[in-house]
């Protein structure tokens, strides 16, 4: 056989591999791929806003156009960038973490991947299908039902998808979290990046069937005639904006606690210290848990609540700032007295504390009712989210990239396009965002499709637009270096940076089955405690014996295309009925695969004990 | 339960416990079934709605307490986090609602 051949044969098999895998680590990478490829887009949707709002009366896009970019720039980044690309995180690296050889519903965890996927394919469709939505990424009523079009349709159906999928994820983290843990491992010994995943799925469990809620109820008013939102047939507008910030707060808080995680992982080991203050560290992380979801109407403070339900809301919001700093001076005295290491993992750490804390900052600011009203909708609102957004989840996610990419695919990313990379992106971000609180405070409206002339706004705008360039730029590198590494990258050990917990006793990549033999866990940072007191290596808790595996399916795959056709079936049943066979045949397929999976029993295989004797360590 | 896998070994604790929850299932069964039948004779000798109400809602609350801690084992050991969960839900819940109709709906 000719090697061309051979290789085509490999490829569809890897594929193959991919699309019925129910293993956790390779659900991981397709989130990381699926997230990753959405974070580009979302990347280029803000390049072009950036753009339009380089000069005055700038016309770069058309005003409707420029409306769908921050719409899908917001709806993209949020739901099908950053969050995917955490669970992709957690899903690679929290089951090893806590030494268990998968998550607890392998099934399950692929299709919640594949939700997701579709989802947002879904969403992206309506570009090309009349138009994307344009009513904000926070979709306000009436506005999101007077929007004409499929936009906003799209928009929910594909959230109503990825949203399932996330749900799903959520639930089967916290059973795995709290069933399938090694022998030794009690929760206080959990590493912390276990913990944040825990309390963001329970965060999950709880904020989303919110938004679940309004987007059928949206979906009624918009596909079915139902009047919820409309005010002259009796509904009430405001109701859709309480129901999304009661998940979009958490939401938030799902978003910056596994980034929270990520330090309290990446400055310990950098630090060659234990971290400072873990269980104040743990019971910061359910504080801020607890309270995020009692301050959702500081997004509504202007919308008229009135005087005392603003004030307990604002008293609330400014709450959550105790648990915050509480982290902060936590993670400052982790390094203190350290033997640090500076490289790219680390600088993106470092470079978060002073980030984010800015964030933090303006949130208390924003937090401050009486205030809120010179703020609100204005460009220091902007400011303050990407604050805390990019500055602390973007850098995590970057961290996270440069300290488990050689677990994960096995090659150390490389150290100086690594750097350029930070620094680029690092001056960027600040040179796009810190200038428009001023903009804000001088009273430049958020999602505004120009600006005037000789209004004090010229300057930072085009400041603003270079920064996002050299961002741009730096994402680049990033992307380069990958490339690089896949080809050129050198090997990585099993323990690269002389670490502390689970995942760095076993191989990078690690073996299918994760653990050939479950560790015996001794107390927290259980790599560290081997390497000062044992002999290095993890003793045992079990004699070397077969391993359970689950069996990998197309199914997840299947049920998640009929839900995808009924989904716009859904759409446009609206324009023809025609298209409600779409919505029959979609739900078929679905449903048919969830009686399949049910009645066909699976019972997976067993890796021999012969076996794994053979496979070297 | 592993314990409970061969039925013969079972010792004498295990089954003195066994039949000490059995009881205490049966009683929380009939009560609950007492309660719902309170409800439906409230209802149906047509007493005013200002002392029906409550009294139903009352009931409800604790049978959901007799479902969670008895039928679901919340009160059994090592049911910490669900239940932990369980609360947290029940305060978001509570929030939620307080809010809405404090100021939304009054
Ligand atoms: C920890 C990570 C945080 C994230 C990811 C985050 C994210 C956001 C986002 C996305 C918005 C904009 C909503 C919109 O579209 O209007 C926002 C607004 C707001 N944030 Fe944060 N935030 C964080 C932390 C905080 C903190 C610590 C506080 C206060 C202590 C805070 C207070 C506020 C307030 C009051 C607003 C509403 C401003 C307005 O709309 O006028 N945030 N935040
Ligand atoms: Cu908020």
């Amino acid at each position: 056989m000719s090697n061309a051949a051979t290789q085509k044969r490999a490829l569809s098999a890897v594929l193959w591999d991919y699309l019925t895998t129910v293993d956790h680590k390779k659900v991981g990478i397709l989130y990381l791929i699926g997230g990753g490829f959405f974070f580009l887009l979302g990347g280029l949707e803000a390049l072009i806003i950036r753009i339009q709002l380089i000069k005055p009366e700038n016309d770069f896009i058309s005003a409707g156009l420029y409306n769908e970019m921050i719409t899908m720039h917001g709806t993209t980044m949020i739901f099908l960038a950053a969050t995917p690309l955490l669970f992709g995180l957690m899903n690679y690296i929290m089951p090893l973490q806590i030494g268990a050889r998968d998550v607890a519903f392998p099934f399950l965890n692929a299709l919640g991947f594949w939700l997701f996927f579709s989802g947002g394919i879904l969403l992206n469709c309506s570009w090309f299908l009349g138009g994307a939505p344009d009513a904000g990424w926070t979709a306000y009523a009436p506005l999101s039902i007077q929007s004409p079009g499929h936009g906003t349709d799209f928009y929910v159906m594909g959230l109503q998808l990825s949203g399932a999928g996330t749900l799903m994820s959520g639930i089967n983290f916290l059973v795995t979290i709290v069933s399938m843990r090694a022998p030794g491992m009690t929760y206080m010994r959990m590493p912390l990046f276990t913990w944040t995943t825990f309390v963001t799925s329970v965060l999950t469990l709880f904020a989303f069937p919110a938004l679940t809620v309004g987007l059928f109820l949206l979906m009624f008013d918009r596909m079915f005639g139902s009047a919820f939102f409309d005010v002259a047939l009796g509904g009430n507008s405001v109701i859709w904006q309480h129901l999304f910030w009661i998940f979009g707060h958490p939401e938030v808080y799902i978003l910056i606690l596994p980034a929270f995680g990520v330090f309290s992982e990446i400055l310990p080991t950098f630090s060659k210290k234990r971290l400072f203050g873990y269980s104040a560290m743990v019971f910061a992380t359910f504080l801020i848990a607890f309270l995020g979801f009692m301050v959702w109407a500081h997004h509504m403070f202007t919308v008229g609540l009135g005087p005392v339900a603003n004030s307990i809301f604002a008293v609330a919001t400014m709450a959550i700032a105790v648990p915050t700093g509480i982290k902060i001076f936590n993670w400052l005295f982790t390094m203190w007295g350290g033997s640090i290491v500076i490289n790219s993992a680390m600088l993106w750490a470092l470079a978060f504390i002073p980030s984010f804390t800015i964030g933090g900052m303006t949130g208390v600011m924003l937090g401050s009712n009486v205030a809120d009203y010179q703020y609100h909708d204005s460009y220091f609102v902007v400011a303050h989210f990407h604050y805390v957004i990019v500055g602390g989840v973007v850098f995590a996610l970057l961290a996270a990239c440069h300290y488990w990419w050689p677990k994960m695919f096995g090659r150390i990313l490389h150290e100086g396009m690594g750097k350029l990379a930070f620094w680029t992106f690092f001056i960027g971000f600040h040179l796009t965002f810190f200038i428009q609180h001023f903009l804000g405070l001088m009273g430049m409206p958020r999602r505004y499709w120009v600006f005037l002339e000789n209004q004090g706004l010229d300057t930072g705008n085009l400041i603003s637009t270079i920064g996002a360039f050299f961002m741009t730029f730096g994402t680049l590198v990033f992307l380069v270096n990958i490339v690089y590494t896949a080809i050129k990258g050198e090997k990585a050990p099993a323990d690269p940076w002389d670490a502390r917990t689970l995942e760095w006793t076993i191989a990078s990549p690690p073996a299918f089955y994760n653990f050939k033999q479950l560790p015996l866990v001794r107390g927290l940072d259980p790599l560290w405690i081997e390497k000062t007191e044992g002999n290095g290596k993890m003793t045992p808790a079990e004699p070397l014996d077969e391993i359970h595996m689950p069996n990998g399916s197309i199914l997840p795959l299947i049920m998640t295309v009929g839900f995808f056709t009924a989904s716009f079936g859904f759409i446009y049943q609206t324009d023809h009925k025609a298209w409600l066979i779409a919505v029959y045949a979609g739900m078929a397929l679905a449903i048919g695969c969830m009686v399949i999976r049910s009645l066909k029993d699976d019972h997976g295989f067993h890796i021999s004990k012969e076996e794994l004797e053979r496979e070297a360590d | 339960m592993t314990e409970n896998t061969s039925t013969n070994k079972i010792n004498s604790f295990q089954k003195e416990k066994n039949k000490d929850e059995m009881r205490k299932q049966i009683i929380t069964f009939a009560l609950m079934i007492f309660f719902t039948m309170i409800a439906f004779f409230a209802v149906g000798m047509g007493i005013s709605s200002m002392f029906v109400i409550p009294l139903i809602l009352i009931l409800a609350i604790v049978q959901v307490g007799f479902q969670f801690y008895y039928f679901m084992h919340m009160k059994d050991k090592g049911h910490e986090f669900p239940a932990l969960l369980i609360f947290g839900g029940i305060w978001v819940t509570f929030l939620v609602g307080v809010t809405f109709v404090t100021i939304i709906w009054w």
